[in-house]
C-alpha cells in the first residue's frame, strides 16, 4: 500500500572544496550557524569550549620570509563511509551513517555527553555543549523552524543541513516526484561561498559536478591514510596542501601546517 | 481469625491498585477545554467534502494545520445556524477577530520533523490512517495533558491505538522499507 513511491537508488551526499579558492573569508561558519541555530559563542568560549560545525584553519607550508605560502582549508564533519570512527565508538548509538543518503547524522537526544566520538573524530569535527544555549535577545526570532536547537550536555555536528533536504524532499512529494531535485538541496555553507570553492551534490550521480570535481587531478580527501573513506573531497593545485592533508610529516608531527 | 491477615492485605491490595487505576490518571492528567465546541461532522457535511478544504497545503508542500480564523470568518460572520456553540464562536472570536487557541491533539516535540504531503502523496496514506476517523465524530474529545511533558494523552490513534509514537512511525516505516534512519524523522 504504502510500499511504492520510495526511494530506491542510496544516494551518496558528499562535497568537493577546492582549497585554492577559499580566502578564508568565514561567511560558510556563519551562514552554517544561522541555518543550523548554533549559538553564539559565549564570553570567554575558547576553541574547545565554543560550538561551530565548519570551521576555517589556516596551514602554510613552514616556510620563511618569501619562501612562507598559506592556505584556508575549510574542516567540517567528512562524513566517513559507514566505518565512520564516530559511530563505532558511541555507546548510545546516538550516531548513524544513513544508507540511502550517507549522511553521518547525530542525534542529540540520544547524546549522553561522554564525548568519546569527539576522541575518536580525526577532523576534529564534533563539538560539546557546555551550557544551555543562548542568543541575545531579539536574535531567537531569527532561528530557523527547520532545526531543533540542542540542549547542555551533548556532542554536535555538521549534518549536511538535514534540515535542508527534508524540505526538498517535502518539496518534490508535492510535485509528485520521488527523487529530490538536486537544486533544492544545496547546504548553507556551500550557498553563502563568494567564490564558489564549495560544490556539493550527489557522489553516485556520475553526471553531478561533484562527482567530476572528485575525481579531477589535485582531488583528495582527509588523512586518507587513515581509510575512513570520507565524502568530503578538497583540491588543490598545490603539492604542499595535499601533503598536509594526507598525514604529518615526518618529524614536524606537532609543527603548525 | 486466621483469615484477617490475607483479607486486610487483599484490601489493601484493591485499594491501592483502585487508587493507582482511577486516581493516577488524574493526577498526572490535566483536562483543558478546547476554546470552541466544534463538530467535524457537521462542516464535512455542509462545508467541504474532503479534509484538505480546511486543513490544507501550501504550494511548497508544508501542510497549514488547523485552519486560522479567517477561514471560519469566511462563512460565520453571522450564525448560520442556531446553536450556542456558534453563537459563542462569533461573539468570542469572530467578531473581536481573536484567534482560537485550539489545542492540538498530534501536537510533537519540536525535535520531530514530520511532513504530511510525504505521507498522503508520496505514500498515498489516508488521513484517518493516523487521526482515526475525525472527519465523522460529532464534538471534540477532552484534551488531557500530560501535567509533565504537556502533550496529550490521547494522539488520536486509530483503533485505540497511538498512531503518533516513534513506535508506530518506525515500526510502519521499517515494514514498508522506508528510510528509518535517525534524522530523516528528527531534526
Amino acid at each position: 500500500m504504502i510500499a511504492q513511491g520510495k526511494t530506491n537508488v542510496a544516494a551518496r551526499y558528499g562535497m568537493s572544496i577546492d582549497v585554492d579558492r577559499c580566502n578564508g573569508c568565514g561567511a560558510c561558519m556563519v551562514a552554517c550557524a544561522a541555518e543550523n541555530n548554533v549559538p553564539p559563542a559565549a564570553n570567554g568560549a575558547t576553541e574547545r569550549t565554543g560550538l561551530t560545525w565548519i570551521r576555517v584553519y589556516r596551514v602554510d607550508n613552514g616556510g620563511e620570509g618569501n619562501e612562507r605560502r598559506s592556505a584556508f582549508v575549510p574542516m567540517l564533519c567528512q562524513h566517513c563511509g559507514k566505518d565512520a570512527p564516530c559511530v563505532a565508538v558511541c555507546p548510545q548509538q546516538a550516531v548513524d551513517v544513513d544508507p540511502a543518503t550517507g549522511i553521518v547524522g547525530q542525534m542529540p537526544e540520544r547524546c549522553l555527553g561522554c564525548r568519546y566520538c569527539m576522541a575518536a573524530c580525526p577532523y576534529h569535527a564534533r563539538s560539546f555543549n557546555w551550557s544551555d544555549p543562548a542568543w541575545p535577545a531579539g536574535m531567537e526570532k531569527t532561528l530557523n523552524p527547520d532545526v531543533a536547537p540542542r540542549m547542555r550536555g551533548v556532542v554536535e555536528k555538521c549534518n549536511l543541513c538535514q534540515g535542508r533536504l527534508h524540505t526538498a524532499k517535502a518539496k518534490a512529494a508535492m510535485a509528485g516526484r520521488v527523487e529530490i531535485d538536486p537544486a533544492d538541496y544545496v547546504p548553507a555553507c556551500v550557498e553563502a561561498c563568494p567564490t564558489r570553492a564549495i560544490h556539493f551534490g550527489n557522489l553516485n550521480d556520475a553526471a553531478s559536478e561533484v562527482a567530476q570535481e572528485s575525481h579531477r587531478k589535485g582531488s583528495f580527501r582527509m588523512l586518507e591514510a587513515l581509510h575512513t573513506d570520507p565524502k568530503i573531497y578538497y583540491q588543490s593545485k598545490k603539492d604542499w596542501v595535499r601533503e598536509t592533508a594526507s598525514a604529518p610529516r615526518p618529524g614536524k608531527e606537532n609543527a603548525r601546517g | 481469625m486466621k483469615l484477617r491477615g490475607p483479607i486486610v492485605f487483599l484490601a489493601g491490595v484493591l485499594v491501592a491498585l483502585g487508587a493507582g487505576w482511577a486516581g493516577f490518571p488524574r493526577l498526572i492528567y490535566q483536562t483543558r477545554r478546547q476554546p470552541v465546541d466544534f463538530s467535524h461532522q457537521v462542516h464535512a457535511e455542509k462545508a467541504g467534502a474532503k479534509c484538505e478544504d480546511c486543513h490544507a497545503y501550501r504550494a511548497d508542500g508544508s501542510f497549514a494545520g488547523v485552519p486560522a480564523l479567517d477561514k471560519c470568518s469566511g462563512c460565520h460572520t453571522a450564525a448560520m445556524g442556531s446553536t450556542v456553540a456558534e453563537k459563542n464562536f462569533i461573539d468570542q472570536y469572530v467578531t473581536p477577530q481573536r484567534e482560537p487557541e485550539w489545542l492540538v491533539y498530534a501536537r510533537q516535540p519540536e525535535n520531530v520533523y514530520f511532513s504530511h504531503i510525504t505521507h498522503t502523496k508520496r505514500g498515498n496514506l489516508k488521513c484517518e490512517q493516523c487521526h482515526g476517523n475525525q472527519g465523522a465524530s460529532n464534538s471534540l474529545p477532552p484534551y488531557q495533558q500530560d501535567r509533565i511533558s504537556g502533550y496529550s494523552r490521547d494522539i488520536w490513534g486509530h483503533a485505540g491505538r497511538p498512531a503518533m509514537t516513534m513506535d508506530a512511525c518506525v515500526a510502519c516505516h521499517r515494514q514498508s522499507h522506508l528510510e528509518h534512519s535517525c534524522l530523516d524523522c528528527h531534526k
